[in-house]
């Protein structure tokens, strides 16, 4: 049976829509999570020699130990945000001969092996190596590391028990936060405590067996809880959420473009990788801080300054311009049967971007903290966001030929990326650093925005030429772009 | 007011759709049926200028809808699910249609009063997205919105797939009205042959992109097409 299973799984994952994807996005999320196991190893394998070299005399086993505690509940925090059972995929095994404790033991087991669980070891593992290379006695340090790995699953299946139930989110909040309060107060030694606990179990490895006894516990717990719910209203159900409609008769001054911006809003807020793509471009605010509270770019890479000073305002104009009009691809063949100008459907996008770029604009406004310099410079940087690249965009765009579905997850999708996502990087981010570089070299430091700016203002004033050269290019790629956002991945 | 005039479709040298010639009056409810494959879907995409033919030209009210965009003012349509912004909850979407088709919000909500009864209270006022609707509560919302804005060509494909008994008698009354009362040419798509027979006036059977059969209705027709159908594995 357990092979059915596994087999299941394999298939699960071989034929999945991300498995299908383009190379080029392929080797990004590699890399990604390749950045991850490495950032752990390194702290895993150096983390000892560098705990002794900051603290001389210290016990590293024992600094790691002590802070284990919070570290577990910090996990759990962590879990309880993101980690769900995936009970979903046993509804078409439901109604074949198999029992349903098989079907519950699947389930639970198969949690025992997502990426929440295996992270740690990335770290526990290559610790625990270099513990019994620098002469910890290997029984205890094994010992230890079984302890561990009991914790951490302990920790998974504690989660699905507490799961959506937020008091219980509340109550380790509050233990986490008192724990520190108690340790930084001096009031009581938390970390001591902790750290003596987890030093017993090194000193005596046997002690990890009682471990075993609270995770059988939490599985039985788990276990029990879920048989009785195997149904198709009760565990295997979808959520369905209560719309709220939001009056947005607000948005009725834009005049002709009113009903795109209204659904785009709702796209928007509806829908959870837009509402991604929207909050992050909050978070990109925050980005020109790297650059500009470091003089190395202002004396050695100034065009550096005016990459960050584009991303502060542009954050949203790039994340959710790249994807014009895929966002629409559901629905695309329908718009087309409808009667409105093509240009409206564009200019309600253009608006949008716009509105946005402005709104991060006037957000900006402390980085007059920095210098009058810094600021001219997010200004140039606006101004070329909302003169150039919302236009570039709406162009780029009508080469967009993947399907995007919305429904689909929002964090880290990368649906209807392709080749066209990375190309158009070169004009929205390169082309203004190189002339900001030129100008700023050749020049003088003041023209180095001036010309970016220059382009922006530009692109506005001949904005009328663009958008019918842009809508023409829609108009003529209609059939090919209804065909390609029918192809569901 | 529909010329069908030799319309072919390829795909890699492979014909899908071949149709000589059909001419649709003003005011006709035309059937539409046929094997899956048999191009009724990709005929409907073509008229809707979905999809560009290979050869030939449609035209709609003397409109060709490959090269004037004219067609859509007049023209209702509903092919499948993915005519629906599924994140809105369906009287926005309604709103929408309608904000495209001229309608403001009151015009809107006094045309989906005579909808009531089709709707049978699943589908205004549920607080529920478009994506969380039963499949045929979808098709109900998908139908209505084809309506909107007094269209004088209504396109329907498979309206009748995934509704109940009584949602399937009531759309066949609402389409016979259309036609019949106020006008409307419509166009209707069906494997079930007895709805097709039910409700509309003229029936062309398509197999494998040929024109088959084209029968004005009549008392005899519905054991036509079952012996067609029942009979013919290969018909060349």
């Amino acid at each position: 049976m357990i092979f059915k299973f596994l087999s299941l799984e394999w298939k699960s994952f071989v034929r999945s829509a991300s498995f299908g994807k383009s190379l080029a996005v392929k080797i990004i999320m590699g890399f990604f999570a390749l950045y991850f196991i490495l950032s752990f190893l390194a702290i895993g394998i150096g983390g000892y020699y560098l705990i002794k070299k900051e603290l001389p005399g210290s016990d590293p086993l024992q600094v790691v130990n002590s802070f284990l505690l919070f570290a577990i509940l910090g996990d759990l925090i962590f879990r309880y945000l993101m980690q769900k059972l995936p009970v979903m995929n046993i509804k078409p095994l439901l109604t074949l001969p198999l029992k349903k404790s098989t079907l519950v033991h699947y389930v639970l087991g198969k949690s025992a092996f997502s990426g929440f669980n295996i992270l740690g070891l990335f770290f526990y593992i290559p610790f625990s190596i270099v513990l019994i290379k620098e002469g910890y006695d290997v029984l205890g340090v094994l010992g230890w590391l079984f302890a561990m790995i009991l914790i951490i699953q302990s920790a998974n299946f504690l989660n699905f028990l507490i799961n959506k139930n937020n008091v219980a989110l509340v109550g380790i909040v509050v233990l986490l936060v008192s724990l520190i309060g108690l340790q930084k107060f001096q009031i009581f030694d938390v970390v001591g405590l902790g750290g003596q606990m987890f030093d017993a179990i090194y000193a005596n490895p046997i002690y990890s067996l009682a471990i075993i006894i609270i995770l059988a516990t939490l599985y039985y717990l788990n276990f029990k809880q879920l048989r009785n719910l195997v149904y198709l209203d009760e565990a295997v159900a979808t959520k369905v959420k209560e719309a709220n409609s939001v009056d947005l008769s607000w948005a009725d001054k834009f005049g002709d473009v009113a009903p795109f911006i209204k659904n785009d809003i709702r796209l928007i807020w509806r829908n959870k990788r837009t509402k991604t793509v929207f909050l992050m471009s909050f978070l990109f605010l925050f980005y020109g801080l790297i650059f500009f509270t470091n003089d190395i770019y202002s004396t050695k890479m100034p065009a550096m300054l005016m990459f960050a000073a584009l991303f502060v305002t542009g954050g949203f104009t790039l994340n959710y311009g790249q994807f014009i009009p895929a966002w629409d691809s559901a629905h695309y063949k329908m718009l087309m049967t409808q009667s409105f100008r093509y240009r409206k459907f564009l200019e309600s996008k253009w608006v949008l971007m716009v509105s946005m770029t402005a709104i991060l604009y006037f957000l900006s406004i402390p980085y007059l903290y920095f210098g009058l310099d810094v600021f001219l410079m997010i200004t140039a940087g606006a101004i070329f966001n909302i003169g150039f690249n919302s236009l570039f965009l709406l162009f780029a765009g009508s080469f967009n030929r993947k399907r995007i579905d919305l429904n689909k997850s929002g964090f880290g999708n990368t649906q209807g990326t392709s080749a066209t996502q990375f190309i158009i990087i070169i004009p929205l981010m390169l082309f203004p650093m190189l002339v900001f570089w030129v100008f700023n070299k050749f020049v003088g430091h003041n023209s180095g925005f001036i010309a970016v700016a220059t382009i922006g203002v530009l692109g506005l004033i001949f904005k009328n030429y663009f958008m019918n050269v842009i809508e023409n290019k829609y108009i003529k790629d209609k059939h090919e772009m209804v065909a390609a956002f029918g192809k569901e991945e | 007011m529909i010329t069908i005039n030799n319309i072919s479709k390829k795909y890699r040298g492979v014909e899908v759709l071949n149709v000589p010639n059909i001419d649709i009056p003003t005011g006709q409810s035309f059937g539409l049926v046929g094997n899956n494959g048999a191009g009724k879907t990709t005929l409907f995409n073509i008229l809707l200028d979905l999809i560009r033919p290979t050869t030939g030209k449609i035209t709609n009210n003397n409109i060709v809808v490959n090269a004037s965009e004219e067609w859509k003012t007049f023209t209702g349509s509903f092919i499948d699910e993915s005519f629906l912004i599924t994140y809105l909850t369906p009287e926005e979407y309604f709103d929408f249609i309608g904000d495209l088709r001229g309608m403001n919000k009151a015009d809107v909500k006094s045309f989906l009063s005579q909808f009531e009864e089709f709707f049978n209270g699943e589908v205004i006022g549920k607080k529920k997205f478009l994506r969380d609707l039963s499949k045929g509560n979808q098709k109900k919302a998908g139908i209505v919105a084809a309506l909107i804005g007094n269209p004088e060509v209504i396109i329907l494909d498979e309206p009748f797939a995934n509704l109940d008994p009584t949602t399937q008698i009531r759309l066949k009354q609402i389409i016979k009205n259309l036609a019949e009362k106020q006008g409307i040419t419509v166009l209707v798509s069906s494997h079930d042959l007895m709805h097709v027979t039910d409700v509309c006036e003229r029936i062309v059977v398509l197999e494998k992109g040929h024109v088959i059969k084209d029968i004005q209705t009549s008392q005899a027709t519905l054991k036509e097409l079952e012996a067609h159908f029942g009979a013919t594995i290969n018909p060349e």
